[in-house]
């Protein structure tokens, strides 16, 4: 049976089409999600999709947390549904407290547009299980306001849970506190990401194959197989 | 009929990038005794009927401010008193 994995669009979504091509490249079966509509048509896993949600308004992912299919979403991540927020998608998460913390504007105040270097740092999320520890991936960053922040006992907590994700090697692009470019939940199934994977899956377009890992990482993930 | 003032505003631990850049550039426009400038979000809420204190808060909770960066408050100003602010 073909996964069926969700990617929602948002107005003003812009990387949903590279998400359902990604998703598709890793071997499943993309479903397009309307944000209007509260339906989830049985997927089997989410990605929240890049860009600029509402245009940004007010927060980046503030207005977009309250979208219809994003109730939907919110109920099935807390029953195990694996959810990916890539970029603004992060936000969106963010936003819906379905991750802790929040993605600030960048602290020199620039648009940050490069190849970036990450270190896997948890494989035991259902988006990271192909990669190994420590691995390093070369991935795509783009974002004007990706500087994560949280209280320092938050930043501890996810460290001593070993949830925070992925770092930025090699310089980190936007401020973030501890070069923190991914986190996940208690549970593992979210996961919220500032670079984008999405856009490391064809040697023809992208820096690297290595974002097709979270693509193929899900449907290791639904299949039961252990990570 | 009174309007309801949120006011957001960056917590105070958390860096405020505009506000660096904006003290940043006084100096150019030959002011030099400013300390620091933070920039927050003023937002103007009319009810259809008497204005609700407590339901602005909780549209400043849930949408207006994020709890995690941000802190707020909420008044009440007469409608041509905004106005006035304005001009």
């Amino acid at each position: 049976m073909t996964a069926r994995v969700g990617v929602v669009t948002f107005p003003g979504s812009l990387d949903d089409g590279d998400a359902a091509r990604a998703v598709r490249i890793a071997g499943a079966e993309p479903v397009r999600l309307w944000h209007g509509e509260a339906e989830l048509h049985g997927v089997d896993a989410v990605v929240l999709p890049g860009g600029f949600s509402y245009g940004d308004y007010l927060r980046c992912g503030a207005i977009a947390r309250f979208a219809p299919v994003m109730e939907k979403i919110i109920d099935a991540a807390g029953a195990g549904l694996p959810v990916l927020g890539i970029c603004n998608g992060f936000q969106i998460l963010c936003e819906a407290h379905l991750l802790p913390g929040a993605l600030t504007r960048n602290q020199h105040l620039h648009f940050r547009n490069r190849d970036q270097i990450l270190r896997i740092e948890s494989t035991g999320t259902a988006w990271t299980n192909t990669f190994q520890p420590g691995q390093e991936v070369l991935i795509p960053v783009k974002n004007g306001e990706g500087c994560y922040v949280a209280d320092p006992a938050t930043l501890d907590q996810l460290e001593a849970e070993g949830r925070v994700v992925a770092r930025y090697v090699g310089g980190n692009p936007n401020g973030s506190q501890r070069d923190i470019a991914a986190i996940t939940n208690q549970a593992g199934n979210v996961v919220g990401i500032m670079p984008h994977p999405e856009h490391a899956v064809e040697a023809l377009t992208g820096p690297s194959l290595d974002g097709l890992g979270f693509f193929t990482s899900v449907l290791k993930h639904l299949v039961g197989a252990p990570a | 009929m009174p309007r309801v003032v949120v006011d957001v505003m960056l917590k105070p631990e958390i860096l405020d990038p505009q506000g660096q850049a904006v003290a940043n550039a006084l100096p150019r426009l030959g002011v030099n005794d400013v300390a620091s400038v933070r920039i927050g979000r003023r937002i103007e809420i009319d009810f259809t009927g008497e204005p609700d204190l407590d339901r602005a808060r909780e549209i400043a909770d849930k949408l207006l401010a994020n709890p995690v960066i941000e802190d707020f408050t909420v008044r009440l100003v007469e409608a041509d008193e905004s106005a006035e602010a304005r001009s």
